[in-house]
């Protein structure tokens, strides 16, 4: 990190069909909560994405959009240049695909990602939509995933990655688990703001970035997450 | 519509009753269950109803009731209308609009954007008009471009004339495929869903010449292939329209902001392609000033509320921009089915404009929105009821605004407030 954290936001005006934006306020709230001065860079498609950026953000998409994005960052190069150096990346429903090595088009043809993680997807038989929680990896020490999903997609992990979680409700990767983890790349299914329902995972990714963070209010997020958590999961809670 | 098959009316008038069975025992305004009962009897009824008269057909992803309503409004000026007044806009909606009003020789439907082709296929609509399309309720409505695409296959090959707002690319996309358009600026708040071009994907440079003035902050065009904003026929110049003589009419609406002028620019051209000149229509629209609750102000304790519906994130801006700034707020939000059950469009809207206002939040929703609200850096208090919510406010006028079915909750408080 230099003198303020950079958020770089890939592509709102083709991925950010799903209320994306609320990942990089989530963050800047938090990182500004402990005093680490702040920017959102939005990138819009038709520009090339910086490289110095130190958390990048992808969001969920239509088809349509998903394949033009795909194809623009190939070119671009800039993200990849990015995650060589180490940045750290949140990859949501469509961008969380995107980074893998192949994902489903709109007729379900096989449309090449950028292989920054090593999974495939394709397009399932059903849409899965619904809330969504999850047991994440003991390794990361997270409490309970929760969110939202809404995608078509099935996603193969290869060895490269590790499960980010174990779904308890909700259909994720479609195998009973949910999202990957490798190195500081996040990819999930839970699409929008996912970080708003998942505060820790803010956390960590900006622990990634600029080291130990102090603890923070959290009063709005804890209330949102009890209320939601106890609606999907009844007495499991 | 005297000559419907014996089939069909014994299906409409069967319908009917069990409309009038619903409302009488307070189930709701009837229109669905009216029209699912006759679609159960007789399949082809729509189609039945709607053969001999001069239809219109309403879509958008806002302002389809109350640009129908105000359709429906100038149109009386020529006779008897049908219309789906209570936004029932799937094909149930639509045979119970029109066999409450079998002898009215126009109709205006307001049409669900996904049941559009259908609803089209079966009436053979003479008129279509179109106004916007944006994100909303992901989780169960369908994707935009996708929708714009079904749009074109449906208007393609038919003889429908189209009235669309070319200031929104995709609806422009959409309609283009007619066989004839007449092309309506009326204007485009909400821009987050067309940045790329829906012909190619390329970037839409937004802006004109200094020369077209005014015009230039709706044009766009493609900068990759020759997609471009059509010349329009009919022009929103603030508060006045242009028709295509170059006449200028000042609306003088009741009903407030520019969403609804950009609505009534929509509703002239409409009326306009039924015959009926501008002269006629405009006395007829200045006298809605409320529509299915929305706009109406209801008095509670001393305090004066006035509705605004908001359901997505196009319709919150436009509610923003009907409301007072100088006045104290409540917000309530749900995540029913009808509002989608997933909130996480609260984080496409900008919710910075309500900085210094008393804010208040309720709804089932009202966590979501609580901490939306602080990520924002707005302040606000929390309430478990839209009750509490009022109670807590200082005497006078108040602004809410409610998405779907929450709006419907707090309109039933007020005995279905109109």
């Amino acid at each position: 990190m230099q003198s303020e954290l950079s958020i770089v936001w890939i592509y709102p005006d083709l991925l950010s069909t799903y209320g994306d934006q609320g990942n990089a306020l989530v963050l800047e709230q938090r990182a500004r909560a402990r005093g680490v001065p702040t920017r959102i860079h939005h990138v819009r498609s038709s520009d090339p994405v910086p490289q110095q950026g130190d958390i990048y953000l992808i969001g969920g998409g239509e088809d349509r959009p998903q394949i033009l994005g795909a194809e623009r960052l190939r070119k671009d190069g800039g993200l990849q240049s990015a995650i060589a150096r180490g940045a750290a990346m949140l990859a949501v429903c469509a961008g969380y695909q995107i980074m893998g090595s192949v994902f489903g088009g709109e007729e379900g043809q096989p449309v090449p990602g950028l292989e920054l993680l090593d999974i495939s997807s394709s397009r399932g038989e059903r849409r899965a939509v619904g809330e969504l929680a999850a047991e994440v990896d003991p390794a990361l020490r997270l409490p309970t995933l929760t969110g939202f999903e809404n995608h078509m997609g099935v996603t193969r992990l290869g060895p490269g990655v590790r499960p980010l979680s174990r779904t308890i409700v909700g259909t994720g990767n479609g195998d009973g688990t949910e999202g990957c983890v490798a190195g500081k790349i996040i990819g999930t299914y839970l699409h929008g703001p996912a970080l708003a329902r998942n505060p820790a995972l803010a956390d960590l990714l900006l622990s990634w970035a600029i080291g130990p963070l102090p603890p923070v209010n959290d009063e709005w997020y804890q209330r949102l997450r009890d209320e939601r958590l106890s609606a999907v999961l009844g007495d499991q809670a | 519509m005297s000559q419907l098959p014996l089939r069909a009316q014994l299906a409409s008038a069967l319908g009917r009753t069990a409309a009038t069975l619903s409302r009488a025992t307070g189930r709701g305004d009837g229109s669905v269950i009216g029209g699912r009962v006759g679609l159960m009897l007789e399949p082809d009824l729509l189609r039945k109803l709607a053969t001999d008269r001069k239809l219109a057909l309403v879509s958008a992803t806002n302002g389809k009731t109350t640009t129908t309503r105000l359709i429906a409004s100038a149109l009386m000026e020529l006779g008897e209308v049908a219309t789906n007044a209570f936004g029932a806009n799937m094909p149930a909606g639509h045979v119970s609009a029109l066999s409450g009003a079998k002898h009215a020789p126009f109709a205006v439907l307001e049409v669900d954007e996904k049941y559009l082709p259908e609803v089209l296929d079966t009436t053979n609509a003479g008129i279509v008009t179109l106004m916007n399309l944006s994100r909303d309720q992901m989780d169960r409505a369908a994707e935009i471009w996708l929708l714009a695409q079904k749009w074109r296959r449906a208007l393609a090959g038919k003889p429908a004339h189209v009235i669309a707002n070319c200031d929104d690319p995709l609806v422009t996309w959409g309609a283009s495929t007619a066989a004839r358009v007449t092309w309506v600026s009326g204007g485009q708040r909400w821009r987050e869903d067309s940045w790329c071009c829906p012909e190619c994907g390329g970037p839409l440079d937004r802006g004109g010449s200094r020369e077209m003035g005014q015009q230039g902050s709706v044009h766009w065009a493609c900068r990759e292939c020759t997609f471009h904003r059509p010349e329009p026929d009919w022009v929103l110049d603030g508060e006045d329209v242009i028709d295509p003589h170059g006449r200028r009419w000042r609306l003088d609406l009741q009903l407030p902001g520019e969403a609804n002028r950009s609505n009534a620019a929509i509703a002239l051209a409409t009326v306009d392609a039924f015959g009926l000149d501008p002269a006629r229509a405009l006395p007829r629209l200045r006298t809605v000033t409320s529509v299915a609750g929305r706009y109406t102000t209801v008095e509670r304790d001393g305090r004066a509320l006035r509705l605004l519906l908001a359901k997505n994130p196009a319709g919150w801006l436009e509610a923003f921009e009907v409301s007072d700034p100088r006045l104290p707020i409540i917000l309530s939000v749900n995540a029913q089915g009808p509002d989608g059950r997933d909130t996480s469009w609260l984080w496409d809207v900008d919710y910075r404009i309500l900085r210094g206002r008393p804010v208040y939040v309720t709804g089932e929703r009202r966590l979501d929105l609580a901490l939306r609200l602080d990520v924002a850096g707005i302040p606000f208090q929390l309430c478990d009821s839209f009750d509490q919510a009022v109670a807590a406010l200082p005497l006078g006028r108040i602004d809410v605004i409610a998405n779907y079915t929450a709006f419907q909750q707090i309109r039933t408080e007020f005995g279905r407030a109109v």
